[in-house]
Parts: structure tokens; C-alpha cells; sequence
């Protein structure tokens, strides 16, 4: 392979799994709704496309294996074979082949060797089992399948090219002989057959003999194309009406040619003529046409070219149906391109990151001009700061994905293993348009396919049980994403048996993750499954149950700083809901001092603002809770938590932050305000630091650390339970 | 263009011949003499034997006299076609069209 191809290679990797994954999905719906002629159009398009790039990479295996799903698709397009479930089962497996064939390419690994042979092998097999004439298909050359067989079905006669003329009155005066003109079209082929017109010729007394009357139908057989034979008439193309029609055999040569136009153009009549059908002078014709219409208002517009062309014979109507197709598709792909446009990830964060420096040093800008005392930099300090909060949230915008593109993967995995469950469910996606962090959604698949099948396994009943509990036999799963309060919020949720509480906790005392009598809640018994080793499956089946998964699955989502929680009723269903934060890279955070030290707490978690006033010290006591309206809220001492040396101010504030509907307090010695920040990771020695998830640097050049607001109100929270528990043994 | 000698206005049968082009050039000078033979006859007989060299002007004066001569329920036959006539009416196949019988060159045997 040379070095271009290899530059344009991850193009093709990325255009095969995106058609990979339109086959899928037009599988899927095939499977549900049934056959319709645009789906299964899609499907060969999608299959003739990737077996295309495939031959201009030179990637025979691909394009061997594609070269049979595309016969099937053809004749399922055809309606010669039905798509039956096996049939379904065969493409799925088939795009799984392909899309294995490309992690492979991908991986710089060998497109051939005996297991994937084998695999391809058997596929094929089943396949053409498919095939309405297996042999006769399966032994076509792989270049031109259709076209061999459409020129077999034809005889000769198909191959003549029909010229149809009719002279000016003033060829003759002009010293041009049409005799001379049919002569010469004897050098570019046979002319097979000519049938003089003489119609035209008057009577007798008022016919002119200088004047021509002459007409000519003629049948050519030649190899040349439209341009060269209309060129044969170049001497009197002003003074005759000529109409070349290419042979009928030409026509699906044609539509194909307008299927493989380049897309340079969208123009109808460049189009027609790039690819054969026009010749320069009957495009001209027909737009010199289109232009004299008169433009009136009754009549507001011309006739579109594409009626003119037909009108005027110089195209047919299938080919002009077919470059209109064409050309609304290339409108689409362009407007496609104009919306879209492929960035390298690296590039994208590169800027982020620049953009990140960007903030600090306008914070840093911002701060120098407050302490100037210099109004009018301070002013214009102040429209750059804005400017750059705008860039800011533009850039992470650049990033956010939608999350559909992970939730497309789930039709297909319900629909597998609820088969080899044999359970009959129904999945609902909606919120697909979500969008998050681009890290964020690549990272957050693995955890989501394993609730989803837990889901399916666990909390699904099987159709007798759900029957007799009096609920649909079909089980549903929803997969939902929707956004609060900055952050992201992914549902999965079933409508099975819900958790069962007894049994959870049995098996956590068993294995020592709680004690006997010890009270819980429920919230609290159902987090108990996302520790290590819990499994209350009965049966280890192949999907779940081995105790190995949602510990990894919250392992995975608290990496994203995000949190997942348990909803579950019994009888009624479960919704394990995940919280992920909107992005990554930066934050509004509300900086506070204590001490001598700065922190931020994400602005989007704090609540409010309260003065812990000496009344509150000394109701609380040696208790770190306080009376906020009514209601008790736990607060950490940021001074004791920290270890902090210097003593604490006489006034303190409390900023109370919330996460996942839990509310706690952060006692600090100064509020400073809201600021814009950087995250920047902690190297892995401070990995074990708890309530810390980051850093971030301030204007001034200082550290500031970053609060982990939900692991501080756990701790709070725990830390309460505690007291209480305390209190009420003492 | 000559007219061999008989040329009385009654006769049914007129025989005539065609020497030299029959081209543009001439279209005019020969649409007024071979009408005029036209109306002096029922039937005319035109021989081509001398006929050099044939354009499309010539083939519509041909074609022109046959029209005419049905119109009038005359007939007009054309005989003796020379290789520069048959070339064209095997070019614009017009056999059919002109009806009458082709000596062709390549079977000069048939020739009367």
C-alpha cells in the first residue's frame, strides 16, 4: 500500500463503520416493519459503497465477502429472494465479519488468515443458501454483476445509436450537401439504417429547388460517443435539428455513469453533460431555450432544463430522472459537508487546552487590573474576560457529542440477547439528541452495555412470570438521557421485578458488607450491589451473574466524575440512574479561602451561601450539623479536613453544595467569588488524597485544589449517620 | 439534359435522358425542364445512365417528380441508374421509396 492510500485509510475505516451501522440499523427496522423498498436500497447502497472502497484500497477479502451480501441485497431489492428472520440473522452476522474485518485493518493486521477465511467462508455459504440461483450468481465474474446480466438479456438490435435529423432550408445555399454528412458517419461506424424523410417536400409549384427539404431517421452502430457523432454535423449544427439518442443498451450504462459522477457539480445540465448524455451544443440549445421563456408573472418560472431536455429529445426520461436523483443527493452530501466538518481529535483537544491557558491568563489579566485601580483597563479587561468565557464555551462545544451514536449499538444487543434469553423485549431510546463530552461518551459505552444487559438478564422476568403477575408478556427496557443542572443524566431502566431488597442484604451480611440488624435504607441496600464481588443471580449465565461488573461499572463512571444510583420498586422495575458531569476540561467554580489555602467547588453544586454565626457554633456544639430552616445539614469543617494550620477566622461561612439531591455544608473562612477554571488532573500521588479531584492554577499563580463535592457530602452524610447512631446507643 | 426527338404534347410515353450532374448547380434549370416533360406525358421514362454525380438538390428533384407524378396519376420511371445514382439510393435506402428496379453494378449480367 503506498503512502497516500495509508493517509486516506482511517477515511475509509471511518465511512465503512458508519455505513456498517446504518446496515444494522436498516436491519433492525427491516426485522420489525417489515421490507420496504428505500430501506433495502439503503442497505445494497451502503454494501455496494464499502465493497467499492474496498477494490480502490485493494483489500480482496473485503471486497470478496461484501461482493456476496451485495448480490443478496440486490435481489432482495428485486424482490427475487424475501427477507426471512434467517436471512436477518445472516446480514447481522455478516456486518460483524465486515466490522471485524475493519478493526483488523485498522489494527494493521492481516485481512487473511485461516479463522477469519473460515468465518467469511461459512458466511458466504449461508448467504448464497440465500440467493435465488445460487450457482449461476455465485459464479459471476465480481467485477459486473448486474450489467452482464442485463447485456445477455438483449440482442443486437439494442446497440444502435438513433440520429434523427432534419435539415434547414438554407444547408443547400450554404454549399453543405446533407448526403456528405450521412456519408461521414459511415467512417465512425456501420450506419445500419437510414430512412429518408421526404415529407417536408411541398408541391410542385412551390417547392424551391435550392431550398432543402430533406429529413433523416438513422440507426448507427458505432463506438463513439454523443460528442463525436454530433460533431459529424458541426458544419450545419445552426441550420438543422438534430436529436442523437444513445442505444438502449447505453441507458444503464448511463445511469450508472450519473451514479459515479464525481459530485463536482450539481448543476443538472453539467451533470448530463459530464457524463455523456449531453453534448455542449444541445446543452446549449436547451439553455438558450430556458432563457428565452418569457418570465411572467402568471407564469412565474421557466420550465425546469430537465423537462426542456426531454422535450427537445436530446435526453431521455429515465437518465434525466436519474441525474435529478443524483444531483439531490449531491446537494444533500454537500449541505452535509458544509455542516459537518472532520476535525482530529488531537487538534480539538490541543485547543481546549490552549483555550484553558487562555482563561487563566484572563483571570490573571482580570486580577492585575482590579488591583491597578485603572478603570478603563479594568473595563476592557472585563469585555475580554467575557469574550473569553464565549470562547470557552464554544470550544467545549466543539466537543460534545451526542449520545445517540452510543445508544445506536443497543437495538442490536437487545435484540441478541434477548433471543438467546429467550425473552421477548422491546427497547425505548429516547434523549438520543443529548449531547456530552465527546471523552465522556466514548468511555461511558462499556458501563451502559452492562447495565443494559443486567437489565435484560436480572431484571426482565421471563414471559410466564410477567403474565402472571399480570404485566405485558413483552418486557421493555429505556435507555433515556436528558441534562440537569450541569450535568448529564443517563437512565437505564427496565420494567421487571425491581431489586429484591431481602435478599441483597442477606447476601451482604453473608459476605461482610453489612451486619446483622444493622439499619440501612433502601437506597443504601441497593448500592450494596456496585461493591466488589456482590451477585445475587441464582444462575451464573453467560450474560451476568459472576459477581465481576457493576463494581467495574461504577468503577468506570466515578473515573468520569460522575455517580450512579439505584432506583428500584418491586414488581414495578428498576432505573439505575448515572450522573456524569457536562464536561471534562473546565468549570465555574466558586473559589473560597481557608486558611491560607484557596479551593474551588463547582458552581454548579453550591446551593447558597449562609454565615455560620456564633448562634450556629453554639447550638451545634461538638455536632457538625446545623439547623438550616428547618432542616439538619451536615457540614466538614474544611479547616479539619484538610489538616490546616492558622487559625480559623471568627467568621466563618458555610457554602452548602448539593449533588444527586443530597445537600451538605463546607465551613470556610472566606467566600472569593466565582471564577472560571482549568481542570488540571493530580498526578497518581495524590490519587488517595480524599475530597480532592483535581487542580486548577489562579490568576495569581497560585494552586487552588479543586473540592469533590459528592464525595465530601457522602462523608458528611456518613459521618452524621455516625453521630446519630452514637447518640442514640448512648 | 436531353430529349431524343419525339416530342409530341399528346404522347402517352416519354422517354428521356439525364446527362452529366444533377446537383444544386443545376436544380433549377432541371426542376422547370423535367416538370414541363412531366405535364407533356402520362408516363415518363427518365434515363440515368449519364447521370455523373447526384446530390441531395438532385434527390429531391427525383423525389419531387415522383410526388408529382402521383399526385397526377402519372408515373414517372427511372432507369438505367448510374454507380453515382445507385450509391445515393443505396445510402438513403430510397429503393423503396422510388420503387423502381435497381440494376445493380456488381450484377451487370441483369442489365437490359
Amino acid at each position: 500500500m503506498n503512502v497516500d492510500i495509508e493517509q486516506v485509510l482511517p477515511e475509509f475505516i471511518a465511512e465503512s463503520r458508519t455505513l456498517l451501522q446504518e446496515l444494522e440499523t436498516a436491519l433492525l427496522r427491516l426485522e420489525h416493519e417489515g421490507a420496504d423498498a428505500d430501506t433495502v436500497n439503503a442497505m445494497f447502497r451502503a454494501a455496494h459503497t464499502i465493497k467499492g472502497s474496498a477494490g480502490v484500497f485493494g483489500l480482496d477479502p473485503i471486497v470478496k465477502f461484501t461482493h456476496v451480501m451485495e448480490n443478496v441485497l440486490d435481489q432482495l431489492r428485486e424482490e427475487k429472494i424475501t427477507l426471512t428472520a434467517d436471512l436477518v440473522n445472516v446480514l447481522l452476522a455478516c456486518c460483524d465479519h465486515l466490522s471485524a474485518l475493519i478493526d483488523a485493518l485498522e489494527q494493521h493486521k492481516e485481512l487473511s488468515d485461516p479463522d477469519k477465511d473460515a468465518r467469511a467462508q461459512q458466511l458466504t455459504t449461508r448467504l448464497r443458501a440465500h440467493l435465488d440461483t445460487p450457482e449461476a450468481t455465485a459464479n459471476l465474474p465480481v467485477e459486473q454483476p448486474v450489467s452482464v446480466e442485463a447485456r445477455r438479456n438483449y440482442n443486437g438490435e439494442f446497440d444502435h445509436w438513433h440520429l434523427s435529423v432534419r435539415f434547414g432550408r438554407n444547408v443547400l445555399r450554404h454549399g453543405m450537401d446533407p448526403l456528405s454528412f450521412i456519408r461521414y458517419l459511415g467512417t465512425l461506424g456501420e450506419v445500419a439504417h437510414v430512412t429518408t424523410l421526404l415529407n417536408e417536400l411541398p408541391d410542385a409549384d412551390h417547392m424551391d429547388p435550392e431550398s432543402c427539404y430533406l429529413g433523416f431517421e438513422i440507426a448507427l452502430r458505432t463506438g463513439a460517443d454523443k460528442q463525436t457523432i454530433e460533431n459529424a454535423f458541426e458544419f450545419v449544427r445552426d441550420d438543422c435539428v438534430l436529436r442523437i439518442l444513445p442505444p438502449p443498451n447505453d441507458l444503464s450504462r448511463y445511469l450508472e455513469r450519473i451514479n459515479n459522477l464525481s459530485g463536482d457539480t450539481d448543476r443538472l445540465g453539467e451533470m448530463l453533460r459530464e457524463s455523456g448524455i449531453l453534448t455542449e451544443g444541445e446543452l446549449d440549445v436547451a439553455l438558450k431555450f430556458q432563457g428565452s421563456v418569457p418570465e411572467t408573472e402568471s407564469q412565474n418560472k421557466a420550465p425546469p432544463l430537465g423537462e426542456i431536455l426531454i422535450q427537445q429529445g436530446a435526453a431521455q426520461k429515465p437518465v434525466v430522472d436519474a441525474a435529478l436523483d443524483k444531483q439531490k443527493k449531491i446537494r444533500e452530501h454537500k449541505a452535509q459537508e458544509a455542516r459537518f466538518v472532520r476535525v482530529h481529535a488531537d487538534k480539538l483537544d490541543a485547543l481546549i487546552n490552549l483555550v484553558g491557558e487562555l482563561v487563566i491568563a484572563s483571570a490573571s489579566i482580570s486580577l492585575l487590573a482590579l488591583k491597578s485601580g485603572n478603570t478603563r483597563l479594568h473595563e476592557s479587561s472585563n469585555t475580554m474576560g467575557r469574550l473569553v468565557e464565549e470562547i470557552r464555551d464554544g470550544a467545549l462545544h466543539l466537543r460534545m457529542v451526542e449520545i445517540g451514536d452510543t445508544f445506536n449499538r443497543f437495538p442490536r444487543v437487545v435484540r441478541d440477547v434477548s433471543k438467546e434469553l429467550g425473552k421477548d423485549i422491546e427497547l425505548i431510546i429516547s434523549g438520543a439528541d443529548t449531547a456530552l463530552d465527546k471523552t465522556v461518551v466514548e468511555k461511558i459505552g462499556d458501563p451502559l452495555m452492562h447495565l443494559v444487559r443486567n437489565a435484560m438478564d436480572h431484571g426482565i422476568e421471563a414471559a410466564e412470570v410477567r403474565t402472571a403477575r399480570g404485566k405485558p408478556a413483552k418486557g421493555t427496557l429505556r435507555l433515556n438521557a436528558f441534562h440537569d443542572s450541569g450535568s448529564v443524566v443517563i437512565e437505564v431502566g427496565d420494567d421487571g421485578g425491581g431489586l429484591p431488597r431481602d435478599k441483597i442484604l442477606q447476601k451482604a451480611v453473608e459476605r461482610g458488607l453489612a451486619t446483622e440488624g444493622q439499619r440501612l435504607t433502601d437506597t443504601e441496600i441497593y448500592n450494596l450491589i456496585f461493591e466488589p464481588g456482590f451477585s445475587t443471580a441464582e444462575a451464573v449465565t453467560n450474560l451476568s451473574g459472576r459477581g465481576v461488573g457493576m463494581d467495574v461499572v461504577r468503577r468506570n463512571i466515578q473515573a468520569l466524575r460522575g455517580t450512579v444510583e439505584i432506583h428500584s420498586e418491586a414488581q414495578q422495575g428498576t432505573i439505575v440512574r448515572i450522573r456524569l458531569p457536562l464536561t471534562l476540561a473546565i468549570i465555574d467554580g466558586f473559589l473560597v479561602g481557608v486558611a491560607a489555602s484557596c479551593y474551588v467547588v463547582p458552581l454548579d453544586m453550591v446551593v447558597e451561601c449562609i454565615e455560620l454565626s456564633p448562634q450556629h457554633v453554639q447550638d451545634t456544639g461538638d455536632h457538625n450539623y446545623v439547623n438550616l430552616r428547618g432542616e439538619v445539614l451536615p457540614f466538614i469543617r474544611l479547616h479539619e479536613q484538610f489538616a490546616l494550620k492558622g487559625a480559623a477566622k471568627r467568621r466563618a461561612s458555610i457554602v452548602v453544595v448539593q449533588h444527586a439531591g443530597h445537600k451538605a455544608g463546607l465551613v470556610v473562612d472566606e467566600l472569593l467569588g466565582e471564577f472560571q477554571t482549568v481542570i488540571k488532573p493530580l498526578a497518581s500521588l495524590f490519587n488517595r488524597v480524599q475530597g480532592v479531584s483535581g487542580s486548577t492554577i489562579l490568576g495569581t499563580g497560585e494552586v487552588a485544589l479543586i473540592l469533590d463535592i459528592p464525595a465530601l457530602i457522602h462523608q458528611a452524610a456518613a459521618a452524621h449517620d455516625q453521630q446519630e447512631r452514637k447518640q442514640r446507643v448512648a | 439534359m436531353s430529349t431524343p426527338a419525339n416530342n409530341s404534347r399528346s404522347t402517352p410515353l416519354r422517354a428521356l435522358r439525364i446527362e452529366g450532374d444533377m446537383t444544386i448547380y443545376r436544380a433549377g434549370e432541371l426542376k422547370t425542364a423535367l416538370l414541363a416533360e412531366l405535364k407533356s406525358c402520362q408516363e415518363l421514362e427518365i434515363n440515368l445512365e449519364g447521370v455523373s454525380e447526384l446530390d441531395s438538390a438532385g434527390v429531391q428533384l427525383l423525389a419531387l417528380l415522383k410526388k408529382e407524378a402521383e399526385r397526377c396519376n402519372k408515373s414517372v420511371r427511372l432507369t438505367a441508374h448510374s454507380p453515382a445514382i445507385l450509391d445515393v439510393i443505396e445510402l438513403l435506402r430510397l429503393a423503396q421509396v422510388f420503387g423502381d428496379p435497381l440494376m445493380m453494378p456488381s450484377n451487370p449480367g441483369a442489365r437490359a
